[in-house]
């Protein structure tokens, strides 16, 4: 290794990671009612969501810097907690917006006097530049870009300095939601074009670790690794202004470590804490426990169809008889969660996710694996994701005792994280396995789409049904209060009970812990920290 | 010997070590791709489908044929650069070059605190045999070893930071209320000295402690056990003998005579003690969130995230070329009969 590169690299590192407003004081206290400090277990490594490469965690800062159109409102739950409105979109740069008769044209307003950090105003050019990002750079922020029918460039347009114009190639419901998850960021493009290059011509290189953008929070500084700091902007014009000043988010690989600061009061966030730990915390009046059940999102037991038994529909319904739901939902959830089995046969409603109209009965599961060919049982192996075996394990013992029950033999498949996406979902060819799927747009619809259709991503059984194909491509795009809406939700349904491709378990949740009196933590279907609407005691 | 003829031996031991960290070069750049693990589906992100990753592996230049691929690393690597690691979002280079120190801060640090104790122990055991101290040695480092590193990490930041709040919140090298000091060689203690910066240092001391003790915990058995055995030897030789025989006191017979000849088998055990160190230490740096190049290793070699895994290995390969040739200067300075072969 070079010297001068070495050194290079380490005095970059030094100056280079915290680029922007360098801050020389630090509070006497760092936890005050002035800066929270929030701990998880997973790492940021890169500051520019549309980046290739930009991982999961990473996607809060563009939630939390850069604004979008429009955002959505705030519903409470029923144990108090806060969630987003998934029904209730609200304005935030756009504060109004007309969509034609037909659906096909979303004309939006932006707000004047919205500024972004250089105090330069928001204006449509800035909207469009970072569209066009976003469905041109590829990888996943493109493909949900797509899952909202917004595709190509063509699509957006320019009307007037505070008037930006989207067309759809037909009308769908899921357009405007799309517009609300945090993908169509907005972003400074002048900014951005200054640092854009022959090569990179949409700044990824610059935006990589220095966002440029309007949202309530500022980047302050960035030790890659270790800790990313945020600072309050405040001009923010997008909502009302956040709680805390500062909020310091630290990188803390292990749970019992996570946990130790907890309890002692060190810290005043912990974001997505294992069940069983939120319901051992649950207990202590110091330490607030927020488990909200993750919308559109169940974890399933998927039997592949290309698998010779699970082609056989008695086969598959016969494990979902065999299932040990209840001793699962203790024993791999810690009783968090919303049980998804035990419910009616008749579909009455399109509420999504519900219980499946199977329990625990193995003589039911008997009597069906007797009128087929494999009576006599056989083997299969059993696969989940080592990423998630916290869950998953547990589950995938028990079942398998319970399975041998019914003369089936399981064998137990532990895949790495890295390997799972591949094989579970690209090649699609593990036999049986657990899978947790969730879809961003909360729509029942949008849930069948992605793991009920033939050769999409979600569907890792394979499932290939005529019928339930044309369903959802006639529904997905369809109104929610279309007269036919419900009726095809209902048959969709219906079909999902009756094959069971995907067996439910149950509905996951997702726990927060707050300590030091803060409060206002709000649930949001992308599963990261919105920190705009934390506020201390 | 000249100062000349030892600058010409090293010279021929770095060029010896050069076919060595050719062939780890090689052979871990074909190990990492024959991993199963797609890191472009990976990395993809969620969601993404067959489209996408394609263009991931595309903009990650997997795409290529083997050699072409090798032969694109050779070249950015004699220009230093050694890659972007997309685990992290940084070049491979930066990644290094505030990891290794970090790492080596704490070893460094373990390995001295645990010489500090282990040797004396060691020595007073050999001189001592059977009685209450050799006895306490044999305790302690059979505790020290058999314990797990996680364990005791996780034990002691119970005992330490939860019950009685003396140490720190485990949450890094440094707390959240003082910046991290100007960069002179990467270890904080040393750098904030340079700044002269007392706070600081204090801060940094006071978050290294508890992994300190920790991996200190764990080299003590290997030193103890080796100084005690060595000295025994020692002790029991025919120049030892002479020396009590000429009536030379206790403690010059001790130190200046039976320890020097002892501290050769110790330096060779320091060395090994050291190599399997920096690799324990990811258990450590994960319960006390340290950024260490271990921890930053095994993320990579997850995720198959190919340029980190191999910049780890190029820097370990050179670190361990390096430190071989210490240990061998190091012996040149304690036996003098070393240097004469040549």
């Amino acid at each position: 290794m070079d010297r001068r590169h070495f050194l290079k690299g380490a005095a970059s590192l030094g100056l280079g990671a915290s680029l922007l407003p360098y801050l020389k004081v630090l509070p006497a206290s760092a936890a005050t009612s002035e800066t929270a400090v929030v701990v998880f277990g997973g790492t940021i490594n890169s500051l520019d969501i549309h980046r290739s490469g930009t991982n999961r965690d990473s996607y809060q800062v563009a939630i939390n810097c850069y604004d979008r159109l429009v955002t959505f409102g705030t519903k409470t739950l029923d144990d108090g907690s806060l969630s987003y409105d998934y029904d209730n979109v609200q304005p935030e740069l756009a504060e109004s917006w007309e969509i034609s008769g037909d659906g096909t044209v979303m004309t939006f307003f932006l707000r004047k006097g919205a500024t972004f950090w250089d105090g330069k105003p928001v204006t449509a050019h800035d909207v469009k530049w970072s569209f066009d990002r976003s469905v041109s750079l590829g990888g996943f922020p493109t493909v949900q870009m797509k899952a909202g029918r917004l595709e190509s460039p063509e699509q957006f347009e320019v009307v007037d300095e505070h008037t930006f114009r989207i067309t759809l190639p037909f009308s769908s419901k899921l357009a405007l939601p799309d517009l609300a998850t945090p993908i169509p960021v907005v972003i400074n493009s002048e900014v951005a074009r200054a640092h854009a290059t022959e090569a990179d011509p949409w700044a990824t290189e610059y935006l990589h670790r220095n966002p440029a953008g309007s949202g309530a929070y500022k980047v302050a500084r960035w030790d890659a690794g270790q800790q990313l700091v945020y600072e309050r902007n405040e001009d923010w014009k997008g909502g009302a202004l956040p709680g805390y000043q500062r909020v310091i988010l630290r990188e803390v690989p292990s749970q019992a470590t996570r946990r130790a600061l907890l309890e002692r009061g060190s810290i005043t966030a912990a974001h997505n804490i294992p069940n069983k730990d939120a319901k051992e915390l649950a207990s202590r009046p110091d330490i607030q426990v927020v488990s909200s059940p993750i919308e559109n999102c169940i974890y399933c037991l998927c039997p592949n169809l290309d698998f010779e038994p699970f082609k056989d529909k008695r086969v598959r319904q016969a494990i979902a008889w065999a299932v040990p739901y209840e001793r699962i939902f203790e024993q791999a959830a810690y009783g968090l969660g919303v049980p998804t089995w035990g419910g009616s046969k008749t579909v009455d409603d399109i509420a999504w996710p519900r219980r499946s109209p199977y329990s625990t009965n193995l003589d039911k599961a008997r009597a069906l694996l007797a009128e087929t060919w494999y009576k006599d049982g056989f083997t299969v192996p059993l696969s989940f994701n080592l990423s998630h075996a916290d869950w998953a394990e547990p589950a995938a013992l028990l079942i398998q005792q319970s399975l041998a029950q019914i003369g089936i033999e399981v064998t137990i498949e532990k895949i790495p994280g890295a390997n799972w996406r591949t094989i579970a979902l690209v090649e699609k060819r593990l036999p049986l396995h657990l899978e947790n799927f969730g879809g961003w747009l909360n729509t029942p619809d949008y849930y069948f789409y992605w793991a009920y259709i033939k050769g999409n991503l979600f569907n890792s059984s394979n499932y290939d049904n005529a019928e339930m194909a044309k369903l959802v491509d006639d529904t997905l795009d369809m109104a929610m209060d279309h007269p036919q809406y419900a009726p095809n939700v209902k048959r969709m349904i219906e079909l999902a009970q009756e094959d069971v491709p995907r067996i439910p378990l149950w509905q996951p949740t997702l726990n927060v812990a707050l300590t030091n009196g803060a409060n206002g933590y709000q649930f949001w279907f992308h599963r990261q920290m919105d920190i705009r609407s934390l506020k201390p005691a | 010997m000249s100062l000349a003829l030892k600058a010409r031996k090293v010279g021929l031991r770095l060029l010896e070590a050069i076919p060595t960290v050719i062939g780890i070069l090689v052979v871990c750049f074909l190990l990492t791709r024959a991993l199963p693990g797609d890191p472009a589906a990976y990395f993809a992100g969620p969601m993404a489908d067959a489209e996408s990753i394609e263009q991931v592996r595309r903009n990650l230049g997997l795409d290529q044929p083997l050699p072409v691929q090798f032969v694109n690393y050779v070249t950015d690597l004699l220009t230093g650069n050694l890659g972007m690691a997309i685990s992290t979002g940084q070049p491979v280079v930066a990644e290094l070059a505030t990891r290794l120190p970090a790492s080596l801060e704490l070893t460094l640090g373990a390995l001295l605190l645990s010489f500090l104790i282990a040797v004396p122990l060691g020595v007073m055991a050999a001189t001592r045999p059977n009685t209450w101290v050799d006895h306490l040695c044999r305790f302690l480092v059979t505790a020290g070893v058999s314990l797990p590193t996680f364990f005791t990490g996780l034990a002691l930041m119970y005992i330490f930071y939860y019950l009685l709040g003396w140490a720190p919140a485990p949450m890094g090298r440094i707390d959240m209320m003082y910046l991290p000091p100007e960069t002179a060689t990467g270890f904080y203690t040393i750098d904030t000295l340079i700044a002269g910066d007392w706070e600081t240092f204090r801060a940094a001391i006071a978050q290294m402690a508890l992994p300190l003790i920790t991996l200190a915990l764990f080299t003590l058995a290997p030193i103890a056990r080796m100084t005690r055995a060595a000295m025994l030897q020692t002790l029991g030789s025919e120049f030892v003998r002479t020396a009590r025989a000429a009536g030379l006191n206790g403690r010059r017979v001790l130190v200046t005579y039976a320890f020097r000849n002892a501290l050769l088998p110790v330096v060779t055990t320091l060395g090994m003690v050291f190599s399997f160190l920096l690799g324990a230490n990811v258990l450590v740096e994960k319960v006390f969130a340290w950024p260490g190049i271990g921890s930053f290793a095994v993320e990579a070699l997850v995720v198959s995230d190919y340029a980190a895994v191999q910049g780890f290995v190029l820097s370990m390969a050179l670190l361990f070329v390096l430190l071989n040739l210490l240990i061998d200067v190091i012996y040149t300075l304690i036996d003098p009969r070393v240097g004469e072969e040549s």
